[in-house]
């Protein structure tokens, strides 16, 4: 990142990627402060909140367990209900971080440094709470081990030709992945933490994180390779990952699943809603965490041009899929199609596409793209309507199934209800941790996208130091 | 700026990781052998109700098997015979034996005999008995050498891959029909034609997909 050599070190810019002027010293004090300073109340309460809605969702499994998948609202035909549904949402919201962190990072785009860091985080917290839905969702806990290809006494295999198996190795694959993603980026920044500790816990804890860290050009050297390398793993994640989602039901011969669109659709889909989820969070924790210096306008502008592209895409799909269904001439696919539109569902086709299409056109506008209320509102709004969007696919499609005596009109439980607000109880449980224990900046990569980082940057910016031609 | 950790904790990432294998791997193979019915189950000999010897009813005697397990053939099931099928002989043969004072009573109450049962499928498996003896299967191949036995003992696992392992590959264990019950049958040395032989006249066509045996 180059600075004109116009710009004078005090002059506020909006072109430049991070606000304020911070020298390299204040990077460090902003970010590393915020997890430096005694707890705050307000953090607390929050914390406690959300950690008994993660509580009420442990408390809820442990009943599932005990008493089997009839506490939610499932009943044949709809053996699919909002377990499953909120899967695909989780693994959606994760896409976000995973594209800033791995395409964003390949194609250099260096506005990405601020942001990249919690996007990772709540992937890999989405990525959790997504990750448990599956898993409760499979009836007979106790067997669970039947969908890894372990060796026992039964010559069994798990089924390698069915997309539900593809799912737990694309998820494992997503997760360890990213895992290992953030937490790379994370060493140079523990390490900081490690140097200002000051009671011997916290050096011992962030020194044991840091792996040794020195900051030594041969450290700074591998920490490039592996990252580029992982960067390089993680990107075709962000399409495999939903595209293998997808193939739950597109794999299946149901009409309204089985679509040849439903891989890209799904993709799309998942960095509308991902982003979308960046935006609520950065929002939030720019306001209260005090970096509006560091995730700028800029950042909430570009993350609202994705949305809106994304926006499109998702758009494109639901029409093309209607198109489809009629063009195909086949009578129960459009049957499938008009009944989600016209059905007893069709107030949740219309949420998701009032949602999802009609609300984000917004961000055509210049004025609307910055302004914060706006795009906090959007964002809610598309999470809402993204979730729907699932809901939709898995519930209207099961619930007019081929034989119209079984038909029934699916009702959530205070548990499918439960489960949900759970999961957001312990996404956000692992988030306000997140928060209170890492810097939720990557400090380092910041510090490389000043202006101070340019090796000619003295040159014309004398800065205490004689310019040396 | 001081060493926080001691110079020994450079070696704790290869530590971890090897541990960590260790675990892992260590983990899934205590299971796959302690957990399998190869483990828990074989050698599995309870104390039944009457000290009954197959050893000298069907070894030293010579017994057939079907004489007591009539149905066999023909059910799917190879049936604990009634105390009427003890009383066939008993009432002439040692009626007074101490050993017999259980039979003779459950003879005069009407009241069954409770055995306990020591080859026990798990009721989501589907076994026929008939259907094996008809294609040459012999009592051995699954329950040993009975007639050696003085107290039953379960030798076989009867796990699901030890039936699979059968159902892919019978040819060891097809034998001429009258030979079911010959507990000291062995495969001669053309079995292999003979079971190639047999498979096509017996139509044996051992089933392999999940509903043979989960209906």
């Amino acid at each position: 990142m180059k600075a004109s050599a116009e710009t004078t070190a005090l002059q506020v810019d909006d072109g430049q990627l991070i606000q304020g002027n911070p020298t390299f010293h204040t990077v460090s004090e902003s970010i590393s402060r915020i997890v430096e300073v005694k707890t705050t109340k307000a953090w607390y309460v929050l914390f406690g909140f959300f950690s008994s809605l993660a509580l009420m969702f442990v408390v809820m499994i442990g009943y599932l367990f005990w008493e089997g998948t009839g506490i939610w609202g499932l009943q044949i035909p709809v053996a699919w209900g909002w377990a499953i549904v909120n899967f695909v949402f989780w693994v959606g919201i994760g896409h976000a971080g995973t594209l800033i962190s791995a395409i964003l990072f390949l194609l250099r785009q260096p506005w990405r440094t601020s942001i990249n860091r919690f996007a990772e985080a709540m992937t890999i917290f989405a990525v959790i709470c997504a990750g448990t839905f599956p898993g409760i969702h499979v009836g007979r806990v106790w067997v669970a081990y039947y969908m890894f290809p372990l060796p026992n006494q039964m010559s069994m295999w798990p089924n390698f030709r069915s997309p539900l198996l593809w799912d737990v190795f694309a998820v494992g694959t997503y997760f360890t992945v990213s895992l290992l993603f953030w937490y790379t980026g994370l060493i140079p920044d523990l390490a900081t933490l490690r140097d200002r500790a000051k009671s011997k816990i916290r050096k011992a804890v962030y020194g044991a994180f840091a792996l040794g860290w020195r900051g030594s050009h041969r450290n700074w050297q591998h920490y490039e390779l592996a990252y580029l390398l992982l960067a390089g793993l993680a990107t075709p994640l962000v399409l495999s990952v939903h595209s293998v989602v997808s193939f739950d039901f597109a794999v299946s011969n149901l009409p309204g699943w089985h679509t040849t669109i439903f891989p890209p659709y799904f993709v799309a889909g998942a960095i509308f809603s991902g982003f979308a989820m960046v935006m609520t969070l950065a929002l939030i924790a720019r306001k209260v965490y005090n970096v509006e210096n560091f995730i700028t306008m800029r950042h909430l502008e570009n993350m609202n041009k994705i949305i809106l592209v994304t926006s499109l895409m998702v758009g494109y799909a639901y029409s093309i899929e209607l198109f489809i269904a009629w063009y195909s001439g086949n009578p129960f696919e459009r049957f499938a199609f008009w009944n989600r539109a016209t059905g007893p569902y069709a107030w949740a086709y219309w949420t998701m596409v009032f949602c999802n299409v009609v609300v984000p056109q917004v961000f055509w506008s210049r004025r609307m793209r910055r302004n914060i209320p706006v795009m906090f509102v959007v964002s809610i709004l598309v999470n809402i309507g993204m979730w729907f969007e699932r809901f939709v696919i898995v519930v209207s499609t099961l619930a007019n199934d081929f034989l119209p005596s079984s038909w029934h009109y699916f009702k959530p439980t205070i548990f499918d209800v439960g489960m949900l607000i759970g999961s957001f109880g312990l996404f956000f449980t692992l988030f306000l941790l997140f928060l209170r224990f890492l810097p939720m900046i990557a400090m380092a990569e910041v510090k490389a996208v000043l202006p101070q980082a340019d090796p000619h940057y003295y040159e014309h910016h004398g800065n205490g130091k004689e310019a040396s031609v | 700026m001081a060493q926080i950790f001691p110079k020994w904790t450079n070696r704790l990432p290869l530590i971890m990781a090897l541990g960590g294998l260790l675990v892992v791997g260590g983990g899934v193979g205590f299971f796959w052998y302690y957990g399998s019915p190869k483990y828990l189950e074989v050698g599995y000999r309870p104390e039944q109700p009457v000290p009954y010897s197959h050893k000298l009813h069907a070894g030293d005697l010579g017994i057939d098997c079907r004489y007591c397990h009539n149905f066999a053939e023909v059910s799917h099931e190879a049936n604990v015979p009634p105390v009427q099928t003890c009383m066939n002989c008993h009432t002439l043969i040692k009626p007074n034996s101490e050993k017999l004072a259980a039979v003779q009573e459950s003879w005069a109450t009407g009241r069954p005999l409770q055995w306990i049962r020591v080859h026990k499928l798990p009721e989501y498996a589907y076994f026929d008995h008939s259907a094996h003896l008809r294609a040459g299967v012999g009592c051995a191949s699954c329950h040993g050498n009975v007639a050696e036995m003085e107290k039953v003992t379960k030798v076989e696992p009867m796990s699901m891959g030890w039936c699979l392992d059968c159902h892919r590959d019978p040819d060891m264990h097809l034998r001429p029909l009258d030979q079911i019950t010959n507990m000291k049958w062995v495969p001669p040395p053309n079995q292999l034609e003979f079971a190639a032989k047999v498979k096509k006249e017996r139509n044996i066509l051992p089933p392999e997909n999940c509903s043979a045996c989960h209906r």
